[in-house]
């Protein structure tokens, strides 16, 4: 079934704070509702919940993906081509780990990246209901849940002074 | 961080804004000027590749001339964009705000000058591709890594790329504003491609947050790597008196954290001259900004000392010739006096002063001098110690920069300033939504029978308030 987005705009942070209660009162679930701001805030201003991710992992697995590669492509390269040079040993770890090290660093940048915009939920295609002011200081806080209960969530946030219309949209 | 003008939300998106949805009069003379600058270093560069090498000033002894010596210019100004912005961010400097962004897009336009002359230099750039394949396929031969050539596009490629994707994620929210507020249907279905459908929830502001923390503590190690990996391009050959010197690569570092801090402190000056962003960068940012110039040109200084001591203390006669070519004989001698003066004996007296620290034109000025300067002290690494190379007398020889070499010098100026205006046009060179932030968790305590600013630390956990308050 396809879920519908409600979105109420507040200039106050305590009225954006007072919809996210009044929404929980009416038994909507963390998840189904979030905040918009077109700023961050301190975390907590609106008594949301802290998020929960998991960033940190990110980068070790690219640095161990980028140390591996960085090790194939100096070492692979040496012996692909076996040549002694002044009777030293074909693989010369000094400059190997100059190449390894920036594939390290590389790959562990890559994958921050990437988990920041996974953990972020981003490329997200549908904008669901959204209002342009929110950029301009609105604080929008937006309900997505089935069509049969926008009602309820509508009314839980002009119970805190939204300012002019709900808007809606499809998820 | 005192002095700061409490600005509204849409204040804040109109002014900053004004310069990338509208066309400033002078926009527009000034990118043909520079384009017209840029297409000649070109039109010199295509003049070089049919004719050859021998087009430029480059002979026996002296192989590394302008290209190289400008290589290294860039590469140092590239270096102190991301370093001022990581450092600021990791230590939460208030008046980072309005300057982290233009560091970072310097440092991204910085490289790719910087990119520009060895492979103009190498004369056939487009057989860098041997830098990555096996330049013989046949018998599988791959590029030697234990050559510094190998590990500086390493270097320089990650650095690159890293700071393009710290750019690029630091710049969504300020391209979710001009999605919001672009006009053009086809203009705002680009900036919402571009933004990924960036909407401002309190995950994606943690994690903006986390990630400017994150990428600058990831990205310092790689821009410390960078330059002494440049500077080991001279440091490891044994051969030239005055390049092989274990001081080489914290002395480039700290000689590029002074040219690039410098750039940053001009970048600041032309935006409030050229942007009138006067409601976001003060005095009190110049003077923060000439404070850390002190203690950076100051250690610069000690090191260039140490670097003169540590040849001079061997007494060996090739190395005190090439001192002597280097700072008493023409033409590099005045040429070390204006180095030496312009940037230090005149800017660092001149920022002890508070009125002149917090004066943007004696600062633009001032920086202006610096770069001059550190360009020269490059130019007066790479060419006196070749030109000593060999004591056979036939061997002896001076290098004469060619306009070639020249106009292709000029080509990367330009190439970066232009590059710099083409991405305020499309994207606002101050961050917005760190402006936005600084104003939201700005407020004013009363201490007593004082009221004074306060800031909140921004990234702080709810736990960590309830830990310890």
């Amino acid at each position: 079934m396809a879920k519908k987005s409600v979105l109420g705009l507040y200039t106050e942070e305590d009225s954006a704070a007072d919809a996210l209660d009044n929404l929980r009162d009416a038994g909507f679930e963390e998840g189904e509702y979030e905040l918009l701001t077109g700023t961050p805030y301190p975390e907590g201003t609106f008594g949301e919940a802290e998020p929960e991710h998991h960033l940190f992992r990110w980068p070790l697995i690219g640095a161990a993906c980028g140390f591996t590669g960085g090790l194939i492509i100096t070492a692979g390269t040496q012996m692909a081509y076996p040549l002694i040079t002044g009777g030293k040993p074909i693989l010369s770890i000094p400059p190997m780990a100059i190449i390894m090290y920036e594939g390290t660093m590389l790959g562990a940048i890559i994958f921050t990246i990437i988990g920041i915009l996974f953990e972020s939920r981003l490329p997200r295609l549908f904008m669901g209901a959204y209002s342009e002011k929110i950029t301009e200081g609105h604080i929008g806080v937006t309900v997505t849940t089935e069509e049969g209960r926008t009602e309820v969530a509508e009314e839980a946030l002009k119970k805190a002074g939204v300012e002019g219309e709900i808007i809606r949209g499809w998820e | 961080m005192q002095e700061h003008t409490q600005l509204s939300q849409k204040q804040i998106n109109d002014e900053l804004l004004r310069d990338v949805l509208t066309v400033p009069k002078w926009w527009l003379p000034a990118v043909v000027g520079l384009g017209i600058v840029v297409a000649t270093g070109l039109g010199a560069f295509s003049y070089m590749v049919y004719h050859g090498v021998g087009v430029t000033g480059l002979n026996r002894p002296v192989f590394w001339g302008f290209f190289i010596a400008n290589f290294v210019f860039w590469i140092g100004i590239s270096h102190a964009g991301i370093m001022i912005s990581a450092i600021l961010r990791l230590t939460q400097a208030e008046w980072r705000r309005p300057v982290t962004r233009a560091a970072e897009v310097m440092t991204v336009f910085s490289l790719i000058a910087a990119l520009h002359t060895p492979l103009f230099h190498v004369g056939r750039p487009w057989r860098v591709l041997y830098w990555i394949f096996p330049y013989d396929f046949d018998r599988g031969i791959w590029p030697n890594i234990r050559s510094p050539f190998v590990w500086d596009p390493s270097a320089v490629g990650t650095y690159l790329i890293a700071s393009s994707l710290f750019v690029f994620v630091c710049l969504l929210p300020d391209i979710a504003i001009l999605r919001d507020r672009a006009k053009g249907l086809f203009v705002k279905r680009i900036y919402a491609f571009l933004c990924l459908g960036f909407r401002g929830t309190p995950r994606q502001w943690r994690l903006q947050t986390i990630a400017g923390i994150l990428l600058s503590a990831l990205v310092l190690p790689v821009f410390v790597s960078v330059h002494s990996i440049v500077s080991w391009d001279f440091a490891v050959l044994i051969g030239v008196e005055g390049w092989h010197s274990t001081i080489f690569a914290p002395y480039f570092i700290i000689g590029a954290i002074h040219s690039g801090v410098s750039a940053v402190a001009m970048l600041m000056a032309l935006a409030v001259w050229l942007y009138k962003l006067d409601n976001y960068i003060k005095p009190d940012h110049f003077d923060a900004i000439a404070r850390l110039l002190i203690v950076v040109a100051t250690t610069w200084f000690f090191f260039f000392f140490l670097e003169w001591v540590y040849a001079l203390y061997t007494l060996d006669s090739p190395e005190i010739a090439l001192r002597e070519l280097q700072a008493f004989e023409w033409p590099y001698g005045p040429l070390f006096a204006i180095f030496v003066i312009l940037s230090f004996v005149i800017p660092v007296p001149m920022w002890l002063f508070k009125r002149f620290r917090r004066s943007a034109k004696i600062m633009f000025w001032t920086t202006i001098l610096v770069n001059i300067g550190m360009w020269l002290e490059r130019f007066l690494i790479v060419i006196p110690g070749l030109v000593r190379r060999t004591h056979m007398t036939f061997d002896w020889g001076t290098y004469h920069p060619s306009l070639v070499e020249i106009l292709i010098v000029v080509e990367t100026f330009a190439f970066v300033a232009l590059g710099m205006l083409l991405f305020a046009k499309v994207l606002p060179l101050i961050p917005l939504f760190d402006v936005k932030e600084g104003v939201v968790f700005r407020h004013v305590i009363k201490v007593g029978r004082k009221t004074v600013p306060a800031s909140i630390r921004e990234g702080l956990p709810h736990h960590y308030y309830d830990k310890n308050h």
